[in-house]
């Protein structure tokens, strides 16, 4: 073999191992997510938006009571979260820049981005559970939003960084205060990606089951209070994905393909959001 | 006025993410006290886990974390690069598109839906060919490398995209092979992201719950070989958290709270402040 031909084998066979290496990824991933379509369709029926849980063999049960508590604990993170990881965004690229402070907390949050989810669960336990008392939707929501505050901060800062400076200085030219050239200008150049952050932190938090474990809890029944424990999709999957019972575990199945559902839909509409954009411009 | 106001209130909300973090910390050490005050150092070298003597000694679970998060790098990091050179240099760019979204997708799928994935089908075949029990740290190794591959794959794809085309061309221009080009130009230009990249997902499965929760046993043992069942710090947390009922048990596991907390921080400062910063500078 001359040298020439084993430079040709040497780069065929790599080529191959790592062609290889990704369709053995692929196919293991495929394998899961077909996995959950095939589990989840089959445990599909309307029982499950109709009923709240029950105990195992009854007919009537279903996941009301967590379809709603996931939205209520989602939601009330996302009402706390968002709009405070916008406004520190906001600090870090309006006012902060490039000095040591902001950069600071810009490394800080990132650190926080990756932190293990379930020990903030154990710090929400500490100092909002045990003053209470007992568990409760508030300290859920609360150990979702400081996961979802990061990633907020994270992409406002670097979508508020995208908007050209000559933008701002021609409002301020026009006599504008700060505020308003931030509100007005800077917030509206930015839309797009901003709102991506949103869904996108949205998202991330949705699948979160760690956190919740200890904080809300879980529940069997329907229930709105805000002061105790609240059923979700995630705690209730785990629930039920453990137990015995071959039902229960149907429904918990059911809810990891609704569940799924929810954040790839969420992921999808914003890349699309952003791709419209790129395309509008 | 508003402006002051303004400026105000979004730099309150900067500083309560410092103030947050440092809060974390404070409590889960307040909280940790009593425990390392009774064990010491005993805490992290002795592994008797032995609630109804109160006795807490953390080892296992800090072995079980980081053998668990160890097995799953040494699975998932040769097929990450792999998958990375795939996306990055192989594929066509129409797959590359399909592929490139997919493998972003499946890094959005909770990891709660790998644990489930892992104990309901994987685990199954593991018993069958090795013939244990299935559950134990092999498991729980092979589930966790699973689900942080796509995170992986992605941001080593990333870091390996920095390369600027005109290096590329220059080695092709010289004769060079695909593989010559990978080894010799994309993998020297971004060692530093690539790097970084890995140890941020090794961040990531050493604070993995779920995904290892269902796979694990939740034994407090240090495991006398990879099939036998075994326990992770944050397995420990999510199945004995509610359980705990005297001060001391409790305070253990704020104790292994805080281990982890430090664990992951110290991973992901190295891998942020040491790689990923080099490899913007460069």
């Amino acid at each position: 073999m001359t040298a020439v031909q084993k430079r040709i084998f040497i780069n065929k066979l790599a080529l191959v191992f790592s062609t290889l290496s990704a369709v053995i990824a692929l196919a293991f991933l495929f394998w899961i997510l077909g996995v959950l379509v095939m589990k989840g369709v089959s445990a599909l029926n309307w029982n499950i938006f109709i009923y709240e849980g029950a105990p195992p063999g009854y007919a009537e049960s279903g996941l009301k009571h967590a379809l709603v508590g996931q939205l209520i604990l989602v939601g009330m993170a996302t009402g706390v979260g968002v709009p405070l990881g916008i406004l520190a965004g906001t600090y870090l690229s309006e006012y902060g820049k490039n000095s040591k402070l902001a950069n600071t907390i810009r490394d800080i949050s990132d650190i926080m981005m990756s932190a293990p989810s379930i020990v903030i669960g154990a710090f929400v336990y500490a100092v909002v559970v045990i003053p209470m008392g007992h568990f409760s939707a508030w300290a859920g929501a609360i150990a979702l939003a400081i996961m979802m505050m990061p990633i907020i901060l994270r992409t406002t800062d670097d979508m508020l960084q995208l908007v050209p400076g000559t933008l701002r200085e021609a409002a301020f030219a026009l006599g504008a205060p700060k505020y308003k050239v931030i509100m007005d200008v800077v917030y509206r150049g930015a839309k797009a990606g901003i709102l991506t952050g949103v869904l996108l932190g949205v998202a991330r938090v949705a699948g979160e089951t760690a956190p919740l474990l200890f904080t809300s809890f879980n529940d069997n029944f329907f229930t709105t209070d805000l002061n105790q424990a609240m059923p979700s999709l995630t705690v209730t999957m785990f629930n039920y994905a453990t137990s015995p019972y071959e039902d229960w575990q149907q429904l918990g199945w059911a809810a990891a393909f609704i569940l799924s559902m929810f954040i790839l839909g969420l992921n999808i509409l914003g890349r699309l959001i952003l791709l419209t954009r790129k395309k509008g411009k | 006025m508003v402006d002051k106001l303004f400026q105000n209130l979004t730099r309150i909300s900067a500083f309560l993410i410092l103030l947050i973090v440092a809060w974390i910390f404070v409590v889960l050490f307040n909280q940790s006290t009593e425990a390392m005050q009774t064990f010491g150092l005993d805490f992290i070298t002795k592994d008797e886990w032995a609630p109804n003597v109160d006795k807490f000694g953390a080892y296992a679970a800090i072995f079980g974390s980081v053998a668990s998060t160890f097995l799953a790098m040494l699975l998932a990091i040769p097929v990450a690069i792999g998958v990375a050179i795939f996306l990055s240099e192989i594929a066509h760019d129409k797959i590359k598109g399909f592929f490139g979204v997919s493998v972003e997708l499946l890094a959005a799928i909770p990891s709660v839906i790998y644990g489930m994935w892992g104990l309901f089908y994987f685990v199954p075949i593991l018993r069958d060919l090795t013939g244990g029990m299935g559950i134990g740290l092999l498991a729980a190794g092979i589930v966790l490398s699973i689900m942080i591959l796509p995170f992986m794959a992605a941001v080593t794809r990333d870091a390996m995209n920095t390369t600027p085309d005109i290096l590329k061309e220059s080695a092709y221009a010289l004769g060079g092979t695909q593989w010559d080009v990978i080894k010799d130009v994309i993998i020297p230009y971004a060692k530093a992201g690539i790097i970084g990249s890995l140890i941020l997902a090794l961040g990531r499965a050493i604070g993995e719950t779920m995904a290892v929760t269902f796979v694990m046993g939740n034994v407090h043992k240090v495991p006398t070989s990879i099939l036998s069942p075994t326990t992770s710090i944050p397995v420990t947390l999510a199945n004995e958290f509610t359980e705990a009922d005297t001060s001391l048990y409790f305070s253990s596991l704020f104790g292994l709270a805080l281990t982890l907390l430090i664990m992951s921080f110290v991973v992901i400062a190295i891998a942020k402040f040491y790689f990923l910063r080099k490899a913007r500078r460069a």
